[in-house]
């Protein structure tokens, strides 16, 4: 009976009329170890197909990302950022007078300059005093000079008491 | 979409992929490469698999041209990579034990078939798709796929059964 219908199912099998229950069916008759002497060379073929469904892909496959591109255009966009951030503010200096500052600026300005010309007049007076020194110096070198004149008087001297 | 979710989408699948490349390139390195680069594709273009309803079959049709190009390649080459080319060295003890080995001989039957033969067993026969599937990855009617099923199935057995019965290739 059993046996009977397997047969059936094989010949349905062989004509490619069988729905994945029916052969599902067959796979496990045949895998199973009371299969009538007749049908043994379809165990290879069942087998063969099971085992083949075990085989599996190990290998890794490499998925980028793609922001790759993205992080090459920013390094690019920072170096054009940087070029114009370091040649735009010599484009602009042209020459500038007093006139071009507001008003507020031109007399912050001239109280700087007034407060400056104040501090130098005060060191050229500290340089005046000092000339008192170079005086003083020079009236040292005079009394050097007379210093020499003694000198040459003690050498005289020596010779007078040598003879 | 992310890697996590690409991953979960694409592993139910990715094993049956690099059956049929094995299936049709015979050797396991070529079939690695093949379904590396179909995995690549497919995440290449992750944008446009979210409109596909079925991702699997897409992907499996794209398998099947991917090989057939290979192979197609190959043999404009000359450089085609079968296995079984160079059994003919072998010792007959080695013939011997092979025949014994009957699980190999499908693999090595199946080797000889036609490639629309091979595919469509393989899909039917390993992967358990149904016909209607099968059609459609093949861009085939099922009455033709049925066919084709059927010859491919008859081959086997006669095949199998000779080597059974007499022992002979």
């Amino acid at each position: 009976m059993v046996l009977n219908n397997i047969e059936k199912l094989i010949e349905k099998y062989n004509n490619a009329e069988t729905t994945l229950a029916e052969e599902a069916k067959l796979r496990d008759y045949f895998a199973s170890d009371n299969v009538a002497p007749h049908l043994e060379h379809y165990i290879p073929m069942f087998t063969y197909f099971s085992q083949a469904q075990q085989e599996q892909y190990t290998k890794d496959v490499p998925l980028k990302p793609k922001r790759t591109k993205l992080y090459q255009w920013i390094s690019v966009a920072a170096i054009i950022a940087l070029m114009f951030s370091i040649f735009v503010p010599t484009w602009n200096n042209g020459p500038k007078t007093l006139a071009d500052y507001t008003p507020e600026e031109q007399k912050m300005y001239l109280e700087a300059k007034a407060a400056l010309a104040l501090l130098s007049d005060k060191f050229n007076e500290g340089t005046a005093s000092l000339n008192v020194l170079n005086t003083a110096s020079e009236n040292l070198n005079a009394g050097f000079e007379t210093a020499s004149y003694i000198t040459e008087f003690s050498e005289a001297t020596n010779k007078l008491l040598k003879n | 979409m992310k890697q996590a979710d690409f991953v979960s989408l694409v592993m139910p699948f990715k094993d049956k992929v690099f059956r049929l490349a094995k299936r049709l390139l015979v050797s396991r390195e070529e079939a690695e490469d093949a379904t590396q680069e179909i995995l690549l594709k497919l995440w290449k273009n992750k944008e446009k698999i979210e409109n596909y309803n079925n991702v699997e079959a897409f992907s499996m049709t794209m398998t099947k041209n991917f090989c057939l190009d290979r192979l197609k390649s190959k043999q404009a080459q000359n450089l085609k990579i079968v296995h079984s080319n160079y059994t003919d060295n072998n010792s007959s003890l080695q013939k011997q034990v092979e025949a014994k080995d009957s699980v190999n001989w499908v693999s090595r039957i199946m080797e000889d078939l036609p490639e629309q033969q091979k595919i469509i067993v393989q899909l039917r026969d390993v992967e358990q798709y149904d016909y209607e599937e099968i059609a459609k990855m093949l861009d085939m009617n099922e009455t033709a796929v049925r066919v084709n099923l059927s010859r491919a199935r008859k081959t086997i057995r006669e095949k199998l059964t000779n080597t059974h019965q007499h022992g002979i290739k």
